[in-house]
């Protein structure tokens, strides 16, 4: 029977990947187009907020997978200690700057929105406060895997940090949210509420969000699959200068 | 574990003045504040609170490549390492002992130096009691990032990068405690969470610092 573990093994994973990537790609790219194509030109303004409404388009599906990556940063993380796939630890390490961009995506989106709608291109508020410390993890996270040059050593060692980091960054979204009242809107989706935003703004956002998933997927397994050529290459020659 | 707490005691009191350092920071830290942001008194009044949090973290910061580096350097981490003693408590032990040669005379000296920062009155108590509760948090925190980054040559940049995100939340709750304590508001709900988070932090971090620590020494 086939099972998720025989991904694990490098050979069939590159193997799969090979035959999926082109397609998911190839999807991403139409989800992102027309998603953003939609969102941009055909719906309407806002009443109060007019055109800069439309950057919902971008802040909301960044913002959204700049957690989902860290979250999947964890459960590869805990799939390497507990089961030591390397493709996992390699996963998560491709991720990183992936979710670490999307991080910085939502931020830079959220500040363009705020300077005409808040009057400030930035304020303490504990959303977007929350996203700071969160990149600052990620910023961590990436400097750590560079610091270190035994793989094994550094893929242990992050997926601790990883871990740890991801019970502090709750408590810190927590914390911040006791330190200081928020400007920021609640949420404008959620899956157990009747309503939502409106739906003309709904659906071009959720093809929206379609497109921003499937680009995390084709980035990650792109990079993924670019670190297990390296380690490849680095075996290869090594095997070569024993020789 | 007495002898490894002793031992690491007597060699920060006696060797290389690492004891004096974290308090020497904090009071530089404290009175360059002052030529930074002018010398009027209302205004000092309503920062120190939080500047002298944020003097006790840095001072913190700077003495915890001292924990473990050192006892890497001379192998004599690969011998705790090998004690009887389990990996966890020997952690802790460490971290108990930075924090009575950094914690503690930091919170000893922060009245003085709120006395500098002009800090109100009724601010004292409060401030003393909440770096007390969570300096401790900030050592196990410290040796967690320590360990982290024990085998590195240049580990100290990159130890704060990790390091000073960890200690977000609590330097929250604690600079909201001695900020309330200043203003006569009620402190007890962020002391509770400092409380707890401290003790969170006790129970759970040495077991994820002596992972990486063994991760480190294989």
């Amino acid at each position: 029977m086939a099972s998720i573990w025989e991904y694990a093994n490098p050979r069939k994973f590159m193997a799969t990947t090979d035959r999926v990537l082109p397609w998911i790609s190839v999807a991403a790219v139409l989800a992102l187009v027309v998603g953003l194509v939609w969102g941009f030109f055909f719906t309407p303004d806002d009443y109060k907020q007019g055109s800069t409404v439309k950057i919902i388009y971008l802040h909301v599906p960044a913002a959204l997978m700049a957690i989902n990556a860290w979250l999947m940063m964890l459960v590869a993380s805990l799939i390497w200690i507990v089961r030591r796939h390397h493709v996992s630890a390699l996963a998560a390490r491709a991720a990183a700057p992936v979710g670490a961009t999307m991080t910085l995506i939502a931020l830079a989106t959220g500040a363009i929105w705020g300077q005409p709608m808040w009057g400030t291109w930035w304020a303490w508020d504990p959303r977007l406060t929350s996203f700071l410390i969160l990149f600052l993890f990620y910023l961590g996270y990436m400097a750590l895997w560079a610091a270190i040059e035994n793989d094994d050593t550094a893929a242990d060692l992050t997926s601790v940090l990883c871990l740890v980091g991801s019970v502090f960054a709750l408590l810190s979204r927590y914390a911040v949210n006791f330190w200081n009242q928020g400007l920021h809107q609640g949420a404008s989706l959620s899956l157990d509420k009747e309503e939502n935003v409106a739906d003309v703004f709904y659906y071009p956002l959720l093809v929206a969000i379609a497109g921003f998933v499937l680009l995390f997927v084709t980035l990650v397994l792109l990079r993924t699959r670019t670190e297990i050529r390296a380690r490849r290459m680095r075996a290869l020659i090594a095997r070569e200068r024993m020789a | 574990m007495r002898a490894l707490l002793l031992r690491d005691l007597r060699l920060a009191v006696r060797a290389g003045g690492g004891f004096g350092l974290g308090l020497a920071f904090f009071l530089i830290v404290v009175v360059l504040v002052p030529f930074g942001v002018g010398p009027e008194t209302a205004l000092l009044t309503r920062i120190a609170p939080g500047i002298l949090w944020l003097g006790a973290l840095l001072a913190c910061l700077l003495s915890l490549d001292r924990i473990l580096a050192l006892d890497w350097e001379d192998g004599s981490l690969d011998l705790i390492a090998t004690a009887p003693l389990p990996l966890e408590a020997a952690v802790s032990v460490k971290a108990l002992a930075h924090w009575l040669t950094t914690g503690l005379p930091l919170v000893a000296a922060a009245p003085v130096l709120g006395l500098l920062l002009n800090l109100p009155g009724p601010g004292y108590l409060w401030l003393v009691l909440s770096l007390a509760i969570g300096t401790p948090a900030l050592s196990v925190i410290g040796t967690f990032g320590a360990a982290l980054t024990v085998g590195l040559k240049r580990g100290g940049l990159l130890m704060s990068l990790l390091v000073l995100p960890l200690y977000v939340p609590t330097l929250i709750f604690g600079a909201e405690v001695a900020r309330r304590g200043a203003e006569g508001m009620d402190p007890v709900t962020p002391l509770l969470m400092l409380g707890g988070l401290t003790c969170g932090t006790i129970a759970l971090l040495p077991f994820a610092s002596a992972a990486v620590l063994r991760v480190n020494l294989r």
